[in-house]
């Protein structure tokens, strides 16, 4: 009774490895975080964002309009694709159907796939068979494919996530479901959808492998949908295997990272929202 | 004049038989209340009404209900049967959005779009429901800021906008106060002149105080059914005396 | 009457609507099967399924080619289980910490941060590691630095994100009560948190391991960028040479593959589809029975 206070040996043990493992993990994030943005951010010039890519001025500018263009076609085919085949699967699908377990099935499996397989995938469909080539077109519907099972889970939490006593009010005033998902359901669970549609504009900013080979990898700006180009992401990709402009590498990781952070902050002030208002 | 003939009408959920041989009449421009402990089919009786137990997965209902001497089965347009027969649910349910939005949304839902027109609806509804000098100029504020008691006035204002026969109340006021249940029994017993109300209610003392007709639940089988009155002073049955004398529920 | 048709119809439409999109999945997946096995799989019977799996040579450039993607196999997997040594142990303490002894400020300002460093993109962490770690390995353990040991450590810090946040929310379903309880006997803190309430939640913290392998099997970029990406058959006591992954396989040649090289290379991705598919079947398996 005398050592009522003291830790034994492996409790010690324990304890140390909880925080030296935690502080691992910090570190780890601290270190790449901080190298990419203090050897980075002094290179960050305005000729950064010139118009044109050239030899002698690395500018990041062409593959940022790149990265818009493709985030926002894949989008604009991702978010009503995923956002209604999660209304069928919450507001519609009867439990235990057959049609909703493979469809569970599939956006799981699509959920697994490497980026270098859809890469592969949107390379052999879009671009060879379909002759799309490396494209804009290529681009987003392949990566519109990896984010749709991300849209459809957090909006099916968002769906499932409106209380039923919404429904059964608009039911109880003679209102149809179709309306009822539109006027009520819908608008209250956009908050969530839209932390979802965040998560995967991050997806798509920070994709390479799967971006190379669809949309390709050449430093000027798409003219039209069945031109090529390139996203900040394959632009990094290029400038840290050439090696020749470690500044330029330097200063567009930081930029890409900037991003990064910025939608990272954006989703999880969404998420708190959401928490306040429930 | 009966406003709701209900003949041999069995409920099932799944396996679970939850409404027996159901058979009584609810009588137009009167408050009809049911009673009973939980799990009795008191509430599973009212949902059938509007058909809102059609939204439950694995419900099957025999037997008939008529509603003015119509069947409500078969094939009929069961959103223009529930907007003949309001309801107003246990826990205020306002929607997320302005409380002028809430009352137009089932004259939107029926059509109505003249502005004119909805503004009349609005206040109509809001005065009928005894909360228009409270609410006449918050009408663009959030449904969601306002008290319990507030909101559940606005959603019976909510069921009388598009204009019902009959009004459901299953339990409305277990989630109040007593002042804002006061003010919902008030509001309920001037409303009866224009409609024919059926009131589910765990309180005893609120049926006695507001209902014509009581009906009392028991395992799914209505134990007893008559006047409030005579249910409760000579109760009929055993069991209906030991409910209401407080020997079990 | 007509108006309540149109109702009737445009719910119809609607529902039909929603019936499509839902199939969407369903046809993509079809789509990639078909076209990965339609032009991996013929390619692969050609020259010999056995050959290709269990070939060491990988010269597409030779005449007649040979195409065995035996190194690579080898390749994928120690990279994975490399990233395994590293990234499992500490993801599994650090979740630990993050559920049982975190104090409520500090998890404030962690959380955002793992989540933050999952959401960092593979091509970020490449250049990290080139620029970093690559120089590390080699002046501290020698050989070029880019090694084997290299695209572990830097998987093993991809990975971690993945094995934190879903160990943790699998400690987390365990109910207090069970921590209590063996408080209540007298454990100490890190006795109930570690030899009770963390069994409890193993098959949580499996599907953690699980996916985090899935995530390094299928991780392309960032390996591609440190591994030295050398297609030879390498023996484990080598971890200081170059290896290259299957993905790395992929990446590095398809830009400019023809012919019976570019079947090859989808061939590749097929084996890599298959593997990663048997890791999430397990990983979907382990989270029913956690019902997480």
């Amino acid at each position: 009774m005398q050592n009522f206070k003291r830790k034994k040996p492996s409790d010690i043990i324990l304890f140390a490895l909880t925080w030296l493992s935690i502080g691992i993990t910090a570190a780890v994030l601290v270190l790449v975080v901080g190298y990419v943005l203090i050897n980075g951010i002094p290179f960050i010039r305005p000729s950064l964002f010139a118009r044109e890519f050239t030899t002698q001025n690395q500018s990041l500018f062409p593959a940022l309009i790149g990265t818009l263009m493709i985030v926002g076609l894949s989008l604009i085919l991702a978010v009503p694709l995923g956002v209604f085949s999660a209304i069928y699967l919450v507001e519609y699908a009867k439990r235990g159907s057959r049609f909703v377990a493979i469809v569970r099935l599939t956006t799981e499996t699509l959920a697994g796939i490497p980026s270098i397989v859809y890469g592969l995938f949107g390379f052999i469909f879009f671009g060879v068979f379909l002759g799309w080539g490396l494209s804009l077109m290529s681009g987003s519907f392949t990566t519109s494919i990896m984010i749709l099972p991300l849209i459809m889970r957090t909006t099916e939490e968002s769906l499932k996530s409106v209380p039923d006593t919404y429904r059964e009010g608009s039911f109880g005033l003679g209102a149809g479901r179709l309306r009822t998902v539109m006027r009520i359901i819908l608008p209250a669970a956009t908050p969530g959808i839209l932390a979802g549609v965040i998560l995967a504009i991050g997806r798509i900013i920070g994709e390479t492998a799967a971006i190379i080979f669809t949309l390709g990898n050449v430093a000027r700006m798409p003219n039209n949908l069945f031109d090529t180009g390139r996203t900040l992401s394959a632009h990094m990709y290029a400038l840290a295997n050439e090696g020749t402009h470690p500044g330029e590498a330097h200063a567009t990781a930081a930029v890409l990272l900037i991003v990064v952070i910025l939608i990272n902050a954006l989703s999880s002030w969404i998420a708190r929202f959401i928490r306040k208002e429930s | 004049m009966n406003k709701f003939s209900i003949k041999d009408v069995n409920l099932w959920y799944n396996d679970f038989h939850a409404l027996k041989n159901i058979n009584m009449s609810i009588p137009a421009n009167e408050i009809t209340a049911f009673i009973g402990p939980s799990g009795c089919g008191k509430s599973t009786l009212i949902k059938s009404l509007n058909r809102m137990n059609d939204l439950v997965e694995g419900c099957k209902i025999t037997g008939s209900i008529l509603l003015d001497g119509q069947s409500i089965h078969g094939n009929i347009d069961v959103n223009a049967l529930r907007k003949r027969v309001g309801m107003v649910f246990q826990k205020p349910n306002p929607f997320p959005m302005s409380v002028y939005d809430n009352i137009a949304y089932g004259p939107r839902t029926h059509g109505i779009r003249s502005r004119s027109k909805l503004n009349d609806i609005v206040e109509k509804s809001l005065y009928d429901a005894a909360i228009w000098d409270e609410l006449k100029d918050r009408l663009k504020k959030s449904a969601l800021s306002l008290s319990g008691g507030q909101q559940q006035r606005l959603c019976i204002a909510r069921a009388l906008s598009v204009q019902p026969d009959v009004l459901l109340m299953d339990e409305p006021t277990s989630a109040l106060d007593p002042i804002s249940t006061a003010k919902i029994e008030e509001l309920v017993l001037k409303l009866k002149n224009s409609y024919t109300i059926v009131i589910v209610t765990h309180n005893m003392q609120q049926a006695v105080r507001i209902s014509d007709n009581t009906g009392f639940f028991l395992l799914g089988e209505i134990v007893e059914y008559g006047e409030t009155q005579q249910v409760f002073s000579i109760p009929k049955d055993k069991r209906t005396e030991d409910y209401i004398t407080g020997r079990f529920g | 009457m007509g108006k309540h048709s149109l109702v009737f119809y445009k719910e119809l439409a609607a529902k039909i609507l929603f019936i499509l999109s839902a199939s969407a999945a369903i046809i993509a997946v079809g789509l990639i099967c078909v076209f990965l096995f339609m032009q991996g799989l013929p390619a692969m019977w050609d020259m010999g399924v056995i050959r290709f799996l269990t070939g060491t040579d990988w010269r597409p450039t030779w005449n007649p080619p040979a195409f065995g993607i035996l190194p690579m196999i080898v390749g994928s997997i120690y990279v994975t289980v490399g990233a395994i040594l590293f990234g499992v142990p500490i993801g599994i303490f650090a979740a630990v910490f993050m559920a049982k002894f975190c104090p409520a400020p500090i998890y404030k300002i962690l959380k955002p941060a793992i989540n933050l460093l999952a959401g960092i993109p593979s091509v970020v962490y490449g250049y990290f590691g080139m620029v970093v770690l690559v120089p590390f390995v080699r002046q501290t353990f020698g050989g070029s630095g880019n090694s084997i040991l290299t695209a572990s450590i830097l998987l093993g810090m991809m990975i971690l994100p993945t094995i934190i946040t879903i160990s943790e929310s699998a400690i987390r379903a365990i109910p207090g009560e069970i921590y209590e309880g063996a408080i209540a006997l007298g454990a100490s803190h890190e006795n109930a948190s570690y030899r009770v309430v963390l069994p409890a939640a193993k098959s949580g913290v499996m599907a953690s391991v699980i996916l985090g392998i899935g995530r390094a099997v299928g991780e392309t970029m960032a390996v591609r960028m440190v591994a030295g990406n050398q297609a030879v058959l390498r023996m484990p006591h080598e971890f200081l040479m170059g290896t290259r992954t299957l993905t790395a396989n992929v990446v590095i040649e398809l830009g400019y593959a023809y012919g019976n090289h570019r079947a090859a290379l989808v061939a590749t991705g097929v084996v890599l589809f298959i593997f990663v598919m048997i890791i999430n079947a397990l990983f979907s398996l382990l989270k029913k029975k956690e019902g997480i």
